[in-house]
């Protein structure tokens, strides 16, 4: 059966060079980077060459690229290591309410435990939070402000560098942490010139290994670790390093980057095809907006009448696999925060679902699945709950 | 204390009369498949109405309890200590000794009670019981020990064979009767929680499983398959291997749907899958089928509901939990460890189509009238679900 696969904001296929790279690694250069020896030298050797690719992608010094266990450690490390470093200055933090649980529950575990006070940022219909309200938000025991770059489920871009602006004006002390797991490697950021002190990447969102991702922490910053042990990584994130991982990250990031600005225009491309097809049946809606200013890989779509879940059945048995809501939520079922943070019709919160692209898909493939549509929904739409 | 050996009770059995080896035969056949996984070797089996299993070199007790535990058929697991024939005098020093380790803290009543198998040991059960008995009295003196002949806290049991063992605990088993002496039933498995209890209640009387399964893609998923097929694996830990039925339901819901009274989807859609069992259960010899209704538990429970349903089955079907409040039938599944597995949230095919307001009381005669509506089709929609069936040997 034909494949098609637009779930990439869940995960992505490696590129076949990043496997074959990441079994080198492990089978062959498998030794410990703190080791004396030769083969400590080039297994470290592979955390340099990364640490370089980072530097340069990013624009900033390798001392500041560090290596974690994947998006979720980033975002831990960032959150729970600055609020607890920079406590005394104050007990406020600030991120959006739309931000993936990988923040949300970091911040809520600040919260109830730690005794930090947070705002959560509401939203416009777009999915896009609110400058003002992130204005309105600064007070002086703020420390910390933690917003997303993409947003996951409906790919709405966030406002990152007039957000930061907006908070070094107000007291430039104040850190600013970006989640950028769904931005990388569609964007290409630059963490100075957006005047923000850390950001989180993940590897398996851009056809890298699962299971590897790199934080972003500016060298003025003041952080605490989270993890404790042999002092890898100037002591800021102990244990021995996922060498392979490391080594398969950088290549995907490299292999990503390649073009970049091309693959991009190419998503857009079919997104604005996917769009037009959707548009065409009834009762439907693409939540947030769908111009340029979206990210160029997620559309989410409401299609009323349908539980999303059926729907996504029904796609599979045709061999095409996309998302309800947010992959990493859909475990719990429930409706989704975002999608009632953008205010969007009742008939569609249990009822959308997500495509998310990659470089590989084809205009093809998004015919085919538009076909799916057109046959699968008025089918499915005969066959309600009363 | 590292036992030697495990002695197992069994209780009804016991009075089985002729038949009885036939029920020993099959419980030794159960515990030596309860044992097949478990870390060490192990030697099952019967002597003089007991049976035995004898733990050889390394094993792990408690992974080795636990899967006894599960044997229906088993009223009692009595871990035991095997000791050489050295004569009395050593006897009573190890015995002594057993007690020192197992009770640490002697404050407790006990009793000697012993079997002399081998003939030709010197000392009479009697004299064994009382000169033991004496011996771990004076043994621990100021300790708090006492003998009580009447109601012992601890029971010591010492039995004369080749080697003596002894044992003083007994924890108890799962009971029932051994799996396999009972022919085989098939139970329809939703998902939810109540048929695993049904399955695993008359499973425990010694009836071996089938069990079916209805899945409505892509209105129910694969993970809700692989729900019931965990549930299958858990209740399968207590009855043997489950030869579980998938049937693919969509096109016959879609077409009760199309063609009938939508308050009366459930209770028709119920029947056929009832039929659909049977036709299974026939096809592999089943003496029965199993459900894991209980009066008024909902719409489709109800005993107009129960009597709709009932009305298309020529087999007996056997409904364990009829009497069963809901807390009743969560505390058994969360004994045998199906709870957990059965409140994860997958839609199941019974719930996707259901009504707001279905039929409480259905009328049989009304129903089948119903049905005459799917004249058309239907039977060619049987013929290919049963077909189409995909079966899973769970182990």
């Amino acid at each position: 059966m034909k494949e098609v696969y637009l779930d990439n904001s869940a995960t992505t296929m490696a590129y076949r060079s990043v496997g074959e790279l990441v079994q080198k690694v492990m089978c062959e250069d498998y030794g410990n980077p703190s080791s004396m020896h030769n083969k400590g030298v080039e297994a470290e050797k592979y955390i340099k060459e990364a640490k370089e690719t980072f530097a340069r992608l990013w624009k900033v010094q390798e001392k500041e690229v560090y290596f974690t266990s994947g998006g979720t450690e980033s975002d831990n490390m960032a959150l729970i290591g600055a609020a607890r470093a920079n406590k005394r200055a104050g007990n406020h933090l600030i991120t959006s309410s739309i931000e993936h649980p990988a923040i949300i529950n970091t911040m809520r575990f600040l919260e109830e435990e730690e005794g930090f006070r947070v705002t959560y940022l509401p939203v416009d219909q777009y999915g896009r939070i609110r400058l003002d309200a992130l204005q309105e938000a600064l007070c002086e025991d703020t420390i910390l402000v933690s917003i997303m770059y993409v947003n996951n489920e409906v790919g709405s871009v966030q406002p990152i560098q007039e957000a930061a602006s907006i908070v070094k004006a107000y007291n430039k002390d104040i850190l600013f942490h970006v989640d950028a797991v769904q931005g990388f490697g569609k964007y290409k950021i630059y963490p100075k010139k957006l005047k923000v002190d850390m950001c989180s990447v993940s590897g398996h969102k851009i056809h890298g290994p699962k299971g590897v991702g790199a934080l972003y922490i500016g060298e003025n910053v003041k952080i605490r670790p989270i993890v404790y042990g042999g002092g890898q990584q100037h002591d800021m994130r102990s244990g021995t390093e996922n060498v392979p991982g490391i080594a398969g990250l950088s290549l995907a990031a490299k292999t990503i980057y390649d073009n970049l600005d091309k693959k991009v225009e190419k998503m857009r491309m079919l997104k604005q095809h996917f769009i037009e097809g959707v548009e065409k049946i009834e009762n439907t809606t693409i939540h947030g907006l769908y111009d340029e200013t979206s990210a160029p890989h997620i559309i989410s779509v409401g299609i009323a009448g349908i539980r999303s879940e059926v729907l996504l059945h029904a796609l599979e048995d045709k061999g095409i696999y996309v998302s309800s809501g947010s992959a990493c939520a859909s475990n719990h079922p429930q409706i989704s925060g975002v999608l009632k943070g953008i205010g969007a019709r009742q008939e569609f919160l249990d009822a959308t679902l997500r495509f998310s692209m990659s470089e590989f898909t084809t205009m093809e493939e998004i015919d085919y699945t538009l076909d799916a549509l057109y046959n699968i929904v008025p089918m499915l739409r005969r066959y309600t709950r009363h | 204390m590292r036992f030697h050996t495990f002695l197992l009770k069994y209780g009804e059995i016991g009075i089985k009369g002729k038949n009885r080896h036939l029920f020993e035969d099959a419980l030794v056949r159960q515990v030596r498949y309860a044992l097949k996984d478990v870390d060490g070797q192990f030697d099952v089996h019967k002597s003089q109405a007991r049976i035995y299993v004898d733990c050889e070199g390394d094993y792990d007790y408690d992974e080795t309890v636990e899967h006894l535990k599960k044997v229906f058929g088993l009223v009692g697991i009595c871990p035991v200590v095997r000791m050489e024939d050295k004569g009395f005098e050593e006897l009573k020093k190890d015995v002594v000794a057993y007690m020192d380790e197992m009770y640490p803290d002697k404050n407790f009543t006990f009793k000697v009670e012993s079997r002399r198998a081998k003939k030709s040991y010197p000392l009479n059960s009697m004299e064994i019981s009382r000169d033991l008995g004496e011996a771990i009295l004076y043994a621990f003196p100021e300790s708090g020990i006492k003998v009580d002949v009447h109601h012992p806290d601890v029971m010591v049991n010492v039995e004369v064979r080749n080697e003596i063992y002894v044992y003083s605990q007994i924890i108890p088993g799962a009971g029932g009767m051994p799996v396999g002496t009972n022919g085989s039933a098939m139970l329809l498995l939703s998902g939810g929680i109540d048929s695993p209890v049904a399955g695993y209640m008359v499973s425990k009387r010694g009836v071996s499983l089938e069990a079916t399964y209805f899945h409505a893609p892509p209105y129910t998923s694969e993970r809700a398959k692989q729900k019931v097929v965990d549930l299958a694996k858990k209740v399968a830990k207590y009855s043997g291997p489950i030869k579980l039925h998938v049937v693919n339901f969509t096109d016959i819901q879609l077409y009760i749907y199309d063609q009938c009274p939508h308050d009366e989807l459930t209770i028709i859609m119920r029947r056929y899958m009832m039929r659909i069992a049977e036709h299974f259960a026939k096809e592999d010899g089943c003496l029965g089928m199993i459900t894991g209704e209980s009066i008024g538990q909902v719409a489709s429970q109800t005993m107009q509901s129960l009597a709709a349903t009932n009305d298309v089955c020529t087999m007996p079907v056997y409904r364990p939990l009829i009497g069963f409040d809901k807390q009743e039938i969560v505390d058994v599944s969360e004994k045998i460890d199906t709870y957990e597995t059965s409140i994860q949230p997958f839609e199941d095919c019974c719930t996707i189509f259901v009504a707001k307001h279905p039929v409480t009381k259905p009328n049989i005669d009304v129903i089948r009238r119903s049905e005459e509506n799917l004249n058309e089709k239907i039977d060619e929609l049987m013929k290919q679900a049963i077909e189409t069936v995909e079966v899973i040997e769970v182990k």
